[in-house]
């Protein structure tokens, strides 16, 4: 079938929402975030740990349930920050919400490939409703953040 | 018998198409039905024609509409069993239902205060002996409960100190007659819905009546989900309050209405106060207007008014009884297509007697959300999430359902339609191998194909 629904869930998401990275409770963490999308329900619990310098994501955790656009979403989101350092982090968690504003074109070449899986998500970007399904494990990674460099 | 196909022929929205060109299926009216070109016409000539303030003004326009918007209670009254002035209009049924629990609140906050205050006095001795509640005293809702039937009580329970207790689901989503006991001496309000939102059961209203009559508690009735569906008549059931909303009812949104029993009305303190709704106002105090105008402050949506009563008129002609046979016939459909697909789950009961068209289902190892857009791909239209019920969900072990629920317009052909989009679900979804989760100290990425 349906050509748009393949465009939707493109393989890396489906894999993604099936075998999901970064998914577990994080005993040692500096932040710590719950989010929820009174729509659907769908909620997750991130937690997140610096390095000593505070300058590095050393460890996420997350935990919750949802559709497989915002459990593969979560699962990218930490393959693409894990090691990084906060400030690129940020960065790419800015390019994610500006694809998610974008209707379903594509980013300019240098940040669409910074995304890299997270691309996968151009598509979620033409279904106002599954975008707030795609940002809510950045919108927990941004806010739990906040509270770890507070801390560090 | 009903025949859909041409009740469908009144529906323009039902003509369109959606996502490149598909036939609309739509099977969501359990969260709003979709209107008749005879509702659309009722609204536009009242404002073509008809159009001003209601209740003011000596002009002949301001008379019509007074007369239009009067008439409708008239018509919507009868349609669901009540005298004209047990009627009032509300913006929807949530407002209703908060309408009778602030009642009892402000009747609380007088009977509070120290005999002879103004605060004491700001509502009457009839009120306070009424709706006053105290600390132990008892509201009994569902965990069936619609939010808009659970978060007021709750508030309320909360603001005086009134217990908060509930009656149980089955494991099959009906409500749990083994937990109708919660019903006990110090039960004031009894709140209940007349139909899940969510599996579709119907309750057993005289049974619980009739508890609740025994220990004198009020029972108020969230008619919504069944006043579209089934012939419904608020004094044979003996209910106290009822709230039902025009938009699941083939009429329009912004309108819904508050049955209460006249007596009880007539002892309920306002809830929204202002403009039309008094009679002397000093800078001191304010007299108010009986019922039903007491509880319609402010400008009315009169144009909904009238479209509201075109829409019990349409359902009226149509025939509630014809209605809720046509409706049962599609209830056994869903039903019989659900069961036959592999790995769907429907939540609540699973055979069609006692029951709406409302079938809330799971699909294993897919989420309600993804359902929905596989469904809605192929042009169907379902509803995704709690429904505004998380508690029952809770109960039956699920965070969330998809949701297919029909109404006058549907036929055969958008159940199958909807079956075939069901097993589409399920291939699209298959997974090759079971699966499974990783947790953040696998190395990452390889564990994907």
């Amino acid at each position: 079938m349906a050509d748009a629904m393949e465009q939707l869930y493109q393989q890396v998401i489906l894999d993604h929402a099936r075998v999901r990275q970064g998914e577990g409770e994080l005993a040692d963490y500096g932040g710590e975030s719950f989010q929820i999308n009174p729509t659907c329900g769908d909620q997750v619990t991130l937690r997140v740990q610096l390095d000593p310098a505070g300058e590095k994501i050393q460890a996420l955790g997350w935990t919750g349930q949802g559709c497989s656009i915002s459990q593969a979403s979560l699962s990218v989101m930490h393959e693409l920050v894990i090691d990084q350092p906060v400030s690129r982090a940020e960065e790419l968690g800015g390019y994610f919400r500006e694809l998610m504003a974008a209707r379903g074109k594509e980013l300019e070449g240098t940040r669409l490939e910074a995304l890299e899986d997270a691309s996968a998500f151009t598509g979620v970007a033409r279904y106002p409703v599954r975008i707030k399904c795609a940002l809510l494990g950045w919108m927990a990674l941004r806010d739990a953040l906040v509270q770890a460099r507070g801390r560090a | 018998m009903l025949n859909p196909d041409t009740v469908r022929a009144d529906f323009p929205l039902l003509g369109r198409t959606v996502r490149g060109g598909k036939p609309l299926v739509y099977l969501d009216s359990g969260a709003t039905a979709q209107k008749p070109q005879q509702v659309i016409d009722a609204e536009s000539a009242f404002y073509a024609q008809t159009n001003a303030a209601v209740h003011r003004g000596a002009h002949q326009i301001a008379e019509e509409a007074t007369e239009a918007y009067e008439s409708s209670r008239t018509v919507v009254a009868e349609f669901v069993g009540a005298d004209v002035d047990e009627i009032v209009w509300t913006k929807n049924a949530t407002e209703a239902l908060n309408l009778v629990a602030y009642g009892f609140l402000n009747a609380s906050l007088a009977a509070a205060a120290a005999p002879g205050s103004p605060a004491a006095e700001a509502v009457s001795p009839e009120a306070r002996t009424r709706y006053a509640l105290v600390p132990g005293d008892e509201i009994v809702v569902s965990e069936a409960e619609h939010h808009a039937n659970l978060v007021p009580w709750q508030q309320l329970a909360a603001k005086t100190g009134a217990t908060l207790r509930w009656i149980g689901v089955t494991a099959e989503g009906r409500l749990d007659p083994e937990t109708y006991s919660v019903i006990g001496d110090r039960t004031r309000v009894l709140a209940i819905t007349h139909a899940s939102n969510v599996t579709g059961a119907i309750t057993d209203v005289a049974a619980l009546v009739s508890r609740a009559r025994a220990v004198g508690a009020y029972v108020v009735l969230d008619a919504c989900q069944t006043a579209a569906h089934m012939p419904v008549d608020l004094h044979a059931l003996d209910v106290d309050f009822a709230a039902f909303s025009a938009h699941k009812m083939v009429g329009p949104t912004g309108v819904g209405a508050l049955y209460g029993r006249r007596e009880l009305l007539e002892d309920l303190p306002p809830f929204l106060t202002g403009g039309s709704m008094v009679e002397v106002v000093t800078m001191e105090a304010t007299s108010f207007m009986p019922p039903p105008q007491r509880f319609e402050a402010g400008t009315q949506m009169v144009a909904q008014v009238v479209g509201f009563r075109a829409a019990v008129e349409y359902l009226r002609e149509l025939g509630m009884e014809q209605v809720a046979a046509h409706e049962a016939a599609m209830t056994q459909l869903l039903l019989e297509g659900i069961a036959a697909v592999p790995g769907v789950r429907v939540l609540g009961p699973q055979d069609a007697a006692d029951r709406l068209a409302v079938v809330a289902f799971e699909v294993d190892g897919v989420h309600p959300h993804d359902v929905g857009q596989v469904l809605d791909n192929a042009g169907v239209a379902v509803r995704v999430g709690h429904h505004c019920a998380q508690p029952i969900h809770r109960r039956l072990g699920v965070h969330a359902s998809a949701r297919a629920s029909a109404g006058v317009y549907t036929t055969i052909a958008d159940i199958e339609a909807f079956i075939e989009g069901l097993h589409e679900v399920v291939r699209f979804f298959a997974t090759p191998e079971t699966p499974t989760m990783q947790a953040s100290t696998v190395e990452s990425g390889k564990g994907r194909v």
